[in-house]
């Protein structure tokens, strides 16, 4: 239960920790240090992000998003994916992120769900929070991308990578060219 | 000047100029609606999408939302999504299953077949003077499922969907037919829908077979990530077509394709090897559909586009798409993945794996494709841009007539945009079906 996990007193401490990784990390991706986040994500990741129908109330549970192993989603990327992406913005030709552009992670509402084995003693947290990512391209394109997020950390020395990205865009046809950027 | 439409001034396909104009145009954009979209046979969806008695699948046809669906007879119906009271959507769900569609407004009720059924308090308010029958959902003029594409035009005096197809049909077949030429037996997987700010012709125009833009796919092709990449291969798909003579084919209907014919005697080029048993599967597809065709397996498919909007990858990726218009500048782009409906477990995820990395808008590939259609619309609206037409000069003239009226070019060439701007131009005239299906020789004959 969530909401007693909160309560408890290792709760603040390791919420702010995980707060803190997730903020660093969103940093790389906007400072455009790609590899340095490459370096973030776990070896096994996975990184998903379901496209979101319009369906009969009732059915949200069972149909409203695209699910991983099955037909066509946003993204169902392991790391090679990721690091072809990143390999691809790194060749200098890929023109729909060729001039780079600018991009800004808000992170917020983060909450830990789950903590393995206890939250004194984390080596594996399931979290959710809220994103804004706002992306301003050449000189007039921009785009707001808003939406929840599913995360996975695992413990790795001092600090965490992510295992499990689970990315919620709150829109169904998408109002944006591209998807161009990491989340 | 932009407010009047000259479509026979814009379409220079002699000289080889197009005016920019009906790339950003608002009057030309009401004009397509009108006059173009009412009229051609446009791709709906796939019967895959709707297996079971009930199912439906909300499509669009050109700006207007329809209601794909299947009644309990089985049969498949196409009908616009407004109710005949008030015009509200009947239909607000991507998909599901229903026995009825009713109205959120006033609660007029269609059955699967799009007939008018219920009206609340019919007797007390309409008895005698509302004709149900005449008050159904607007059906499609016709509909034609295709190998389980689903084709409707609103006009029925249009010519049947083969006849309109002609010989771009081998080329369909290509897409729709099992890897190993048994035909039909696709499904379809998923739909990307998206929004970009470009003209929708720029998206079909690339499916016409613009293989001059490869380079600016440059980025993929060097970091790799075909279906052979996990095992080191550079491209963006496997080389099969290396040894092939390509062939740009242009229809009398304004379809166009880019196909490729295998050498002679050729044999199976090894590809998909980042998976032992997806390889094995394609390798056994392709000789199996070289047992079925003979020598018409030495054809496959590369892309195409059928008059108007829809475009097909036919192999490495393997979708149809239509590019549906919003407004001169603004496109929403929907792809339907295919697979055999009957491959193995392992090949169909294998392909949807390659499919989300090279395909749509997050897909490594296109997002190349869409930056160049969104600032090549935006930098085309200026008033001094307007003057200077787009060149379609390449292999210009370079081309060899076939006997149904179309063209065979066997280079990299922009003879399939002049055909399809040439039938645009038909269309915009309100020219008859005769012409728009027959070519050029109905258009001499016409005159």
């Amino acid at each position: 239960m969530s909401g007693s996990l909160a309560t408890q007193p290792a709760y603040a401490a390791l919420q702010a920790e995980i707060a803190d990784f997730l903020y660093r990390e969103a940093e790389l991706v906007d400072d455009r240090r790609f590899d340095e986040w490459l370096a973030l994500l776990a070896d096994d990741i996975l990184y998903f992000m379901p496209q979101r129908r319009n369906v009969k109330y009732g059915e949200h549970a069972a149909r409203e998003n695209t699910k991983v192993g099955e037909g066509i989603s946003w993204f169902e990327e392991d790391k090679w994916t990721l690091g072809k992406r990143v390999a691809q913005i790194q060749t200098g030709v890929h023109y729909a992120e060729e001039p780079l552009s600018r991009v800004c992670h808000l992170v917020s509402n983060v909450r830990i769900l789950t903590a393995t084995p206890s939250l004194s003693d984390a080596q594996e947290v399931t979290t959710s929070c809220r994103f804004l990512v706002y992306q301003s391209r050449v000189e007039y394109e921009n785009y707001t991308f808003i939406g929840k997020r599913l995360d996975t950390l695992r413990r790795h020395g001092e600090s965490w990578v992510v295992a499990r990205r689970e990315i919620l865009l709150d829109q169904n046809v998408l109002l944006a060219k591209n998807l161009s950027i990491f989340f | 000047m932009s407010d009047s439409v000259k479509p026979g001034e814009w379409i220079d396909t002699e000289r080889g100029f197009i005016s920019r104009e009906i790339f950003v145009s608002p009057e030309v954009h009401r004009q397509e609606l009108n006059k173009l979209f009412t009229r051609a046979w446009l791709f709906v969806g796939h019967e895959s999408q709707v297996p079971k008695p009930g199912d439906f699948f909300q499509s669009r046809m050109g700006d207007e939302s329809v209601i794909l669906c299947r009644d309990k007879a089985m049969q498949l119906h196409v009908f616009l999504n407004s109710c005949r009271h008030r015009g509200m959507k009947v239909c607000r769900y991507d998909s599901g299953n229903t026995s009825l569609f009713t109205c959120p407004y006033h609660s007029w009720t269609y059955g699967l077949d799009g007939k008018l059924l219920g009206v609340p308090q019919f007797r007390e308010l309409y008895q005698g003077t509302l004709d149900k029958d005449a008050n159904s959902l607007v059906t499609v003029g016709r509909m034609h499922n295709y190998k389980g594409a689903v084709f409707a035009t609103w006009d029925p005096g249009a010519p049947d969907f083969l006849t309109w197809l002609g010989g771009a049909v081998e080329h369909l077949d290509m897409v729709l037919d099992c890897r190993d030429g048994r035909p039909g037996g696709s499904e379809v997987i998923g739909v990307h829908k998206w929004i970009f700010p470009a003209n929708w012709k720029f998206a079909a125009e690339n499916f016409l077979g613009d293989t001059y833009h490869n380079i600016s796919h440059r980025s993929v092709d060097l970091i790799g990530i075909g279906p052979s990449a996990r095992a080191g291969a550079t491209g963006r798909r496997d080389n099969e077509m290396d040894q092939a003579k390509h062939i740009w084919a242009g229809f009398p209907a304004g379809h166009g394709v880019h196909s490729a014919i295998l050498p002679e005697g050729n044999e199976y080029i090894p590809s998909f090897l980042s998976d032992p048993i997806v390889e094995e599967y394609f390798r056994h597809c392709f000789y199996e559909r070289r047992r079925r065709m003979g020598e018409k397996a030495r054809m496959i498919p590369f892309t195409g586009n059928l008059f108007p909007n829809v475009s097909f990858h036919g192999r490495q990726p393997r979708n149809l798409c239509n590019w549906h218009p919003h407004s001169a500048t603004e496109t929403e782009g929907w792809r339907f993945f295919l697979v055999d409906a009957d491959a193995p477990a392992e090949v169909k995820d294998f392909l949807r794996r390659y499919y989300m990395r090279y395909s749509g808008p997050a897909g490594m590939t296109e997002q190349d494709d869409m930056e160049n259609w969104l600032y090549a619309t935006a930098a085309s609206k200026g008033s001094v841009a307007r003057r200077y037409p787009f060149n379609y000069q390449q292999s210009l003239g370079k081309w060899e007539a076939t006997g149904e009226g179309g063209s065979n070019a066997w280079q990299v060439s922009e003879q399939n945009p002049r055909n399809y701007y040439r039938v645009w131009a038909e269309y915009l005239k309100g020219s008859p079906w005769d012409v728009l299906v027959g070519g050029p020789q109905a258009k001499a004959a016409a005159e």
